[in-house]
């Protein structure tokens, strides 16, 4: 049976997966996490991975359909809370609060690391009021100027207030997809996040959206920490510092974009970046 | 070691078997069968097409039915008579007060008209005819003008009175009163006589019919109005609305937001959607027992129907409510979440927004049906003969549909036509009660 061969394989591989290689550490990381598991009711999706987040980097998670990337992203900012069944153990630590631990309110936790989703999810309400949300339900401003001036700086740096300056109060989604995406980073950095999760964000994009949510990337990567999920590796070579690949819900190497592209150290990763398997 | 080979290129290089034989004899097979299909598709439209042909059709006898019978009942008519406000007969002076005034006998300055108009009755027999011409309405119509003009006491003074509903038919239908003959009517071919006399003489006219729209019930039904049954309605789904809506928003946002799943909860949606299916009936049983005999609140009285109509309408909105809620896109809560939004900040702000013309349209549907409603509003007593109108929510009261079977109950011909006249009512509340949803519906409706 072909199927029973190939889980085998995969079986053998998974269990070959000792230990992270490369150096998953980083000298002055925003964000730390060491040893996390994570499971959904019995079954296991993160197998203990420690990553650091670098502050100013923009890291990459690259790695195949359901190995987690998404899973372990979402346990940055807390939003598998909302899933009943998942359980997270090990330690998270934003600035070195430990993210689980009972100082830390989710929804604090949330407007300090912000998160871009791999669907444009614009609210339904008018361009402005997307911006303006984050800033309105965390009291960020005190008067109409000032949400004024944070709705105007947040579209600026998305690159998206020239293409709507004169409509701010058309609805959001009448935009099209990359410039929603656009503003959903927008909204994002409306809230002055410390870090920006970012799961596949230009998966439904067309190339050229794609080619200017990657230039803005690199932009924010100068006030912001960065953690992307991507699936493709040229995304990942063009605007990461560092990468980390996943192999079934373990983290199997990690290290500088370039090393890992052009020298993998970890032949499963050898094996994902020449397309042997995606 | 892993080679799982599923790369877009490897599938692309293997050898295609598509001959042209192969080809050409697809053509032909798919050919024998679109005959087939385009003969089924076109049958099925014919089922469709039929099918709504055929409510329309329904709908349209059942609406012109109701129509023609009705629609008489909007109007009504008025006598023409010269009136002598006799003091001695009516047994006030010009220091009446008010509550003096509203009883006085007018019925005896009315018959006195009558007689001094058509002085060709002398016998018993023949005056109380001609006195049943005219309704007893016609005493409050003078006592009214009395009350505004106390100062028309003692004079003559020319008005417009109600007539009898059997003299309000025979106007009404228009028919040639000179061939009594050839009416089918109750009246005498004596009352017809006089009945022609005011109609050739222009002393009858017909307009609209205010004391349908005025009155509460009424043995005379020339008499008998709505009002006190529309009241009743519009207090009783004030109740029900005031009581079901946010009772049922509120638990299905709990259940579809917040709530764990597990087996009570596995339990309490089974039982919310049994509860759906009881008959209306149980639930007017229930409000007997519960609402009037252990909490003794008043019979009667729309507060007892609201809350009886209100279970039943509960499991209509949250059922709905949970189903508009579960279609609205998780990615915008996930959106709301992730910007730090709290869990009632993300419903509230919003969910429930995007979820508003679905709850709106269910609460419009339990509505619906609570306004329609008879049997349970049977069972507590909302069944009265209720001549006042209710002014508070404890008063007695009777709701449309109640006083739709309470005329449909009476044989006067006049009852039949405002039976029809208060459907149509009805129907109105309906459409104006659903213009109201759409309405809103419209103000909530987004995109997404
Ligand atoms: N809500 C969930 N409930 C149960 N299992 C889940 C859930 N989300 C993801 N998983 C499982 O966890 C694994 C990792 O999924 P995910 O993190 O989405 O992978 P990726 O983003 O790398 O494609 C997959 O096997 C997936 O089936
Ligand atoms: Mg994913």
């Amino acid at each position: 049976m072909v199927d029973k061969a190939l889980n085998d394989t995969h079986q053998s591989a998974f269990d070959a997966i000792k230990e992270t290689v490369g150096e998953f550490t980083v000298a002055d990381p925003k964000m730390r996490t060491k040893n996390v598991d994570v499971f959904y009711g019995d079954k296991q999706a993160i197998f203990d991975v420690s990553l650091d987040i670098g502050n100013n980097e923009v890291i990459a998670m690259i790695g195949p359909s359901g190995c987690g990337k998404s899973t372990f992203l979402r346990c940055l900012n807390r939003m598998n809370d909302t899933i009943p069944t998942c359980r997270v153990s090990g330690s998270m630590s934003l600035e070195g609060e430990d993210l689980y631990g009972p100082n830390l309110d989710p929804v604090l936790l949330r407007a300090r690391v912000g998160m871009v989703f791999q669907k444009p999810n614009p609210f339904a309400k008018s361009i402005y009021d997307n911006v303006a949300y984050g800033p309105r339900i965390h009291g960020l401003s005190n008067n109409r100027a000032e949400l004024d001036d944070i709705v105007i700086g947040s579209l600026k740096k998305a690159g998206l207030y020239d293409e709507v300056k004169d409509r701010l109060e058309a609805p959001g989604t009448s935009l099209s997809g990359g410039q929603q995406q656009r503003l959903c980073i927008a909204r994002t950095i409306a809230v002055s996040p410390e870090v920006i999760l970012m799961d596949e964000p230009c998966s439904a994009l067309d190339p050229i959206a794609t080619a200017r949510i990657e230039e803005l990337i690199d932009e924010l990567r100068e006030n912001y920490a960065i953690a992307i999920v991507t699936h493709s590796m040229q995304q990942a070579a063009r605007v990461s510092q560092r990468t980390a690949y996943f192999h079934l819900g373990k983290l199997v190497e990690v290290g500088e974009t370039n090393h890992i592209f052009t020298n993998p150290s970890h032949e499963l990763t050898e094996n994902y970046i020449t397309g042997r398997f995606g | 070691m892993i080679d799982v080979n599923n790369s877009p290129g490897a599938s692309g290089s293997e050898p295609s078997n598509d001959t042209s034989a192969t080809r050409k004899n697809t053509t032909e097979l798919v050919k024998a069968t679109l005959a087939r299909r385009y003969a089924a598709e076109k049958r099925f439209r014919f089922y469709g097409i039929f099918a709504i042909a055929a409510s329309l059709l329904f709908l349209a006898v059942l609406l012109t039915s109701i129509f023609i019978k009705g629609l008489p009942a909007f109007t009504a008519t008025k006598v023409q008579l010269e009136v002598t406000l006799d003091t001695e007969l009516l047994g006030i002076d010009a220091t009446a007060n008010e509550d003096a005034i509203r009883a006085a006998n007018y019925a005896a300055v009315i018959k006195k008209a009558m007689r001094e108009r058509f002085p060709d009755a002398t016998k018993r027999k023949q005056k109380k005819e001609l006195d049943r011409l005219m309704s007893t309405g016609a005493e409050y119509d003078i006592a009214r003008r009395v009350q505004e003009n106390p100062n028309l006491l003692g004079q003559t003074v020319t008005l417009w009175l109600q007539a009898d509903d059997e003299l309000d038919a025979l106007i009404k239908s228009g028919v040639d009163l000179t061939k009594p003959d050839a009416i089918s009517t109750r009246m005498s071919d004596q009352q017809i006589a006089w009945a022609n006399q005011f109609k050739e003489t222009g002393e009858v006219k017909t307009g609209f019919n205010t004391a349908f729209f005025t009155n509460g019930d009424s043995r005379e039904p020339e008499q008998a109005g709505i009002r006190a049954a529309l009241t009743g309605s519009a207090f009783t789904l004030l109740v029900t609305f005031l009581l079901s809506f946010p009772i049922a928003v509120a638990a299905a946002i709990y259940l579809e937001e917040f709530a764990p799943q597990n087996r009570w909860t596995d339990i309490i949606e089974v039982n919310i959607n049994n509860l759906a299916a009881v008959p209306s009936i149980v639930f007017g049983l229930l409000g007997l027992a519960v609402f009037i005999n252990f909490m003794h609140l008043p019979r009667s009285a729309p507060i007892v129907g609201g809350l009886v109509l209100s279970l039943m309408t509960l499991p209509t909105i949250i059922i709905a409510s949970r189903a508009s809620l579960k279609a609205v896109p998780p990615s915008i809560r996930e959106a709301a979440t992730g910007l730090g939004a709290s869990p009632q900040q993300v419903v509230w702000h919003h969910v429930l927004p995007l979820a508003m013309p679905g709850i709106l349209t269910g609460t419009i549907i339990g509505l619906a049906q609570a306004l329609g409603e008879t049997a349970p509003l049977l069972m507590i007593g909302m069944v009265a003969f209720i001549v006042d109108i209710p002014t508070s929510i404890t008063d007695a009261s009777t709701v449309l549909p109640v006083q739709v079977f309470l005329w449909a109950d009476s044989p006067e011909r006049a009852f039949v036509e405002r039976t029809s006249a208060a459907i149509i009512v009805l129907l109105g509340f309906l459409v104006a009660m659903n213009a109201v949803a759409v309405l809103l519906r419209k103000k909530f409706e987004r995109r997404w």
